[in-house]
């Protein structure tokens, strides 16, 4: 049964104490996602007592179809404190569709049912020496699901060069609201073959329909990477010069920026000759002196992916920009008493910090009036259904939207209310 | 190919339609006499043709949001068209329709090099956004081989892809925002000059929807700086099976190029005739590689790429010496149109896509196509992505041989499908491939795309009788 959004109060009033004890940056991830795992039950007013857990697609639309109540939708669940919580009684797991049930190097495509887990699938990939394109963020944990991946289109540092998840996802079995099992796209790379619903689809947070199985691009990992180093810059500084690197004829895949450290990090990933080429180039003309190789490039672009930098904290929020508008945001949210860090040449700010109205409504507001767009991407319970967790939407867009949903999901069962309040 | 019927009540109409659009925009910017008309009742799909009720000609957006407002009141079809070049027919009139024609709108607004993006209004053509971003080394990569006519607005709205698409990526992977107004008149900002967007996939969902959701007025373009070169290369082969067998080589070693191209022998030598690039006219297929970087990378990268060749034995290999060399290759393959519509009175360019593994069998079978039907069909095809683009060659004043190629077409992208591929991967489906669409979609899949269309224009006003099969 649903309750209200207040009775999530002692739960989430343990999770903050936990904050305090993990201090390592690794580890808390993982602890905090135990921790979650272990006390479902105290959530279970929010996330769904009972847990459906279909064994096949076929399955699965059944039990859409005969569910009488709200649906969780998830994977492995390890993004559940993104966004806002969900009041459903039950939970809907696609984590028993498990297995990749297409790979093939030479056409550069994979197709993997929703439950498989992510670190399978990049195990797999990279005995062919190849690899997702967008580096999907594993700032869950090693447990999340492709499906809870494309779900949310969390793509990492090289989606600034390579695309989003959403570029690369070909095409998508999913059943809707009504328990229809609906296919979109296919498994070749080019297909403009009616509406593209598989972009639709991906970054909707199970709200439109339940994915299945997910067919996507890959391409192969280069033979070498290497990053340039530049030390001492200010936000405004490292903003110009990784706009600069960007602005290169020389092929940046990533580019970030650690406040703290003041560290400018500009990554080329290519064949060896190509990388030492290119990041000498890069360094004659934008000044670093610091080169790191292919094995420290990976391990810190890991980190980048992951905010590993970011000290742990009570909420997370995650702010999409125009680069040039990257600083001030940053600085608005510094001046909250927050810590950040840039990734994507600015064009990506994350930010970390407790969790209060007053901080979330001041840097949203300084991340609108920049032209950006934000997410809540972590915070305790209570604090994610009382706030905006996306930006809201203009009139004609909500009653669009409303419109669509209505499509896919007449009975409005799906993640209710997952990205925006009623 | 079939068209609903006009409605009566709309062409009883016409006088007062008219009047009401002469009401609400200037002059120059309706016309309704047929003389005017006649050059939009076509685009590069020539083979189906209709005379629009009028053609109107915006000049910014508030007048487009006054003709949908219009149209969405009084009932009228509309029929939003850029450049004319759409080859699935995207841009085809009705009778009872109001042609939205783009192409004053043609404005480049904002250039951006630091946040690396551009806002461009639709009418801009896809060269004239690289036009006029190139001086400071920037340029917009997707390529459609139209590119010096084809409008910025059409790329969207059919999900343009081109050559260099293997690297760079089509349409939807290059955009950030696009305004678009929909039937009703309504305003929707999509996007923005940021990389990720909240909420849903808008944009994704609007680039491809072949003008069946609004009409785009302003577009921000993500935009590149060029490498520092580039560099093509020809292999010629004695069979289309190991040309095919070279590329999943290629992509297998972990080398994708900025372009691969596949010619088969009829292409070769009518691409050979129009534009003199030195194509191999002994080879029964032919690749186009391209590969990019400074001078050093480039010979690494094709010296690379060689080798993989030569173990498939290729007959002649030319790696390009100069930009010269290099443009006139490319200008080759470009002009591929127009090279078959010298020796052919009129061709249909089909758009398939297929595994790429599949390659060689597929062109067998439209080989023995080719024989059964009577028809000459070349082939070139983005051979990196699996993109084939057979042109069948007919004669349009031949009803029967203009039947036959409908037919053959069908068959082909039938075989495509069949083979694990779709329809089309980037001329879009049109009024072309309208009635294949149940070969590739399932009815449930069809009637939830469908809803989508409904939830942006209830009445089905919008480019309507395109994309999905009509009633029975």
């Amino acid at each position: 049964m649903a309750v209200k959004s207040g009775e999530g109060l002692p739960a989430a009033s343990i999770n903050s104490e936990v904050f305090c004890f993990f201090f390592s940056k690794k580890k808390f991830f993982l602890k905090q996602f135990f921790f979650e795992k272990k006390n479902q039950k105290t959530f279970e007013t929010y996330t769904g007592a009972r847990l459906i857990r279909p064994q096949n697609e076929t399955e699965l639309a059944e039990a859409v179809r005969d569910t009488t109540g709200p649906l969780l939708i998830q994977g492995n669940g390890t993004k559940a404190s993104m966004l806002r919580p969900v009041q459903a009684a039950d939970t809907l797991s696609t984590s028993a569709l498990s297995g990749i049930t297409l790979y093939s190097p030479n056409e550069l495509v994979m197709s993997a049912r929703a439950g498989t887990p992510l670190a399978e699938i990049e195990a797999t990939l990279a005995e062919r020496g190849q690899q997702m394109i967008a580096e999907p963020s594993h700032l869950f944990g090693e447990d999340q699901t492709l499906g809870g991946l494309i779900a949310t289109n969390l793509s990492g540092p090289r989606r600034i060069s390579g695309g989003a998840l959403r570029d690369h996802v070909l095409g998508v079995r999913a059943v809707n609201g009504s328990g229809e099992i609906l296919k979109f796209g296919g498994r070749v790379l080019k297909n403009v073959t009616g509406l593209d619903l598989s972009k639709l689809l991906t970054g909707s947070f199970g709200t439109l329909a339940v994915l299945t199985e997910i067919t996507f691009k890959v391409l192969p990992a280069s033979e070498a990477v290497g990053t340039l180093v530049v030390h001492g810059q200010d936000a405004i500084s490292a903003v110009a010069t990784m706009s600069a690197a960007l602005g290169s004829p020389f092929s940046v895949t990533a580019a970030a920026y650690l406040p703290d450290e003041k560290k400018t990090l500009l990554r080329i990933e290519e064949f060896a000759t190509s990388v030492a080429y290119r990041t000498e180039k890069l360094s004659a003309q934008l000044g670093g002196s610091e080169i790191l190789g292919t094995e420290a490039s990976q391990s810190l672009w890991r980190d980048i992916r992951d905010c590993t930098f970011l000290p742990p904290a009570e909420a997370l929020w995650r702010i999409s920009a125009p680069p040039s508008a990257a600083p001030a945001i940053l600085h608005a949210g510094q001046a909250l008493g927050l810590t950040g860090m840039l990734d994507w040449g600015g064009g990506l700010i994350w930010l970390s910090g407790p969790a209060s109205t007053h901080t979330h409504d001041a840097l949203c507001h300084a991340a609108t009036q920049a032209g950006a767009v934000w997410w809540l991407m972590r915070g305790p319970e209570p604090f994610r259904a009382a706030v905006a967790v996306v930006p809201p939407e203009p009139p004609a867009l909500a009653a669009l939207r409303q419109r669509i949903q209505q499509s896919f999901d007449p009975r409005g069962i799906l993640n209710p209310l997952k990205l925006l309040a009623a | 190919m079939k068209q609903p019927d006009a409605k009566p009540e709309i062409l009883a109409r016409r006088d007062e339609i008219i009047a009401g659009l002469r009401a609400i925009l200037p002059e120059r910017a309706v016309i309704d006499e047929a003389i005017s008309l006649k050059p939009y009742e076509t685009d590069a799909l020539t083979a189906y043709r209709a005379i629009p009720l009028a053609v109107v000609l915006p000049e910014d957006e508030s007048q487009v949001v006054a003709v949908m407002k219009l149209c969405a009141a009084g009932g009228i079809r509309v029929v939003p068209r850029g450049a004319g070049t759409s080859l699935s027919g995207g841009a085809l009139p009705m009778e009872d329709a109001i042609v939205v024609g783009m192409m004053r709108m043609n404005r480049i607004l904002e250039i951006n090099t630091a946040d690396r993006y551009a806002v461009v209004q639709p009418g801009v053509t896809n060269l004239g956004i690289t036009a006029a971003v190139q001086d400071s080394g920037y340029f917009y990569a997707p390529d459609p081989s139209s590119q010096l006519a084809c409008m910025i607005g059409g790329n969207v709205a059919m999900n343009s892809g081109g050559a260099h698409c293997l690297k760079y990526g089509v349409t939807a992977n290059n955009l950030l925002g696009v305004r678009l107004v929909t039937i009703e008149g309504e305003i929707l900002e999509i996007g923005g000059k940021h990389a990720d967007s909240a909420g849903y996939d808008w944009l994704g969902l609007i680039t491809g929807s072949e003008g069946q959701l609004g009409i785009l007025t302003e577009i921000t373009v993500r935009i590149l700086h060029a490498p520092e070169g580039a560099r093509a290369m020809l292999a010629g082969f004695a069979a289309n099976e190991t040309a095919g067998q070279c590329v999943d080589a290629i992509i297998s070693s972990g080398i994708i190029p900025v372009a691969l191209e596949f010619m088969d022998r009829p292409a070769i030598h009518a691409c050979e005739d129009f534009a003199h690039a030195g194509y191999p006219l002994d080879a029964q297929a032919l690749l186009i590689i391209e590969v990019e970087g400074s001078p050093d990378e480039q010979t690494d990268m094709l010296r690379r790429i060689r080798e993989v060749c030569d173990r498939f034995h290729p007959l002649s290999i030319r790696v390009s010496e100069s930009p010269e060399e290099s443009a006139a290759i490319w200008k080759g393959r470009k002009a591929a149109f127009g090279a078959i519509g010298r020796i052919s009175p009129d061709y249909f360019c089909m758009d398939g896509v297929i595994p790429t593994s599949r390659l060689g069998e597929v062109l067998r079978r439209i080989g023995e196509m080719s024989d059964s039907y009577g028809l000459a069909v070349a082939n070139i095809f983005h051979a990196g992505d699996g993109n084939l683009h057979p042109l069948i060659m007919y004669n349009a004043n031949d009803p029967i041989s203009f039947a036959k190629a409908e037919a053959f077409g069908a068959a082909i992208l039938t075989l495509c499908v069949e083979a694990g591929g779709c329809l089309t991967g980037e001329h879009g489906v049109g009024i072309e491939k309208r009635d294949l669409m149940q070969v590739q979609f399932s009815p449930a899949d069809l009637a939830q795309m469908r809803r989508i269309k409904s939830a942006f224009d209830p009445a089905w006003l919008l480019n309507p009788a395109k994309v999905f099969p009509l009633p029975p």
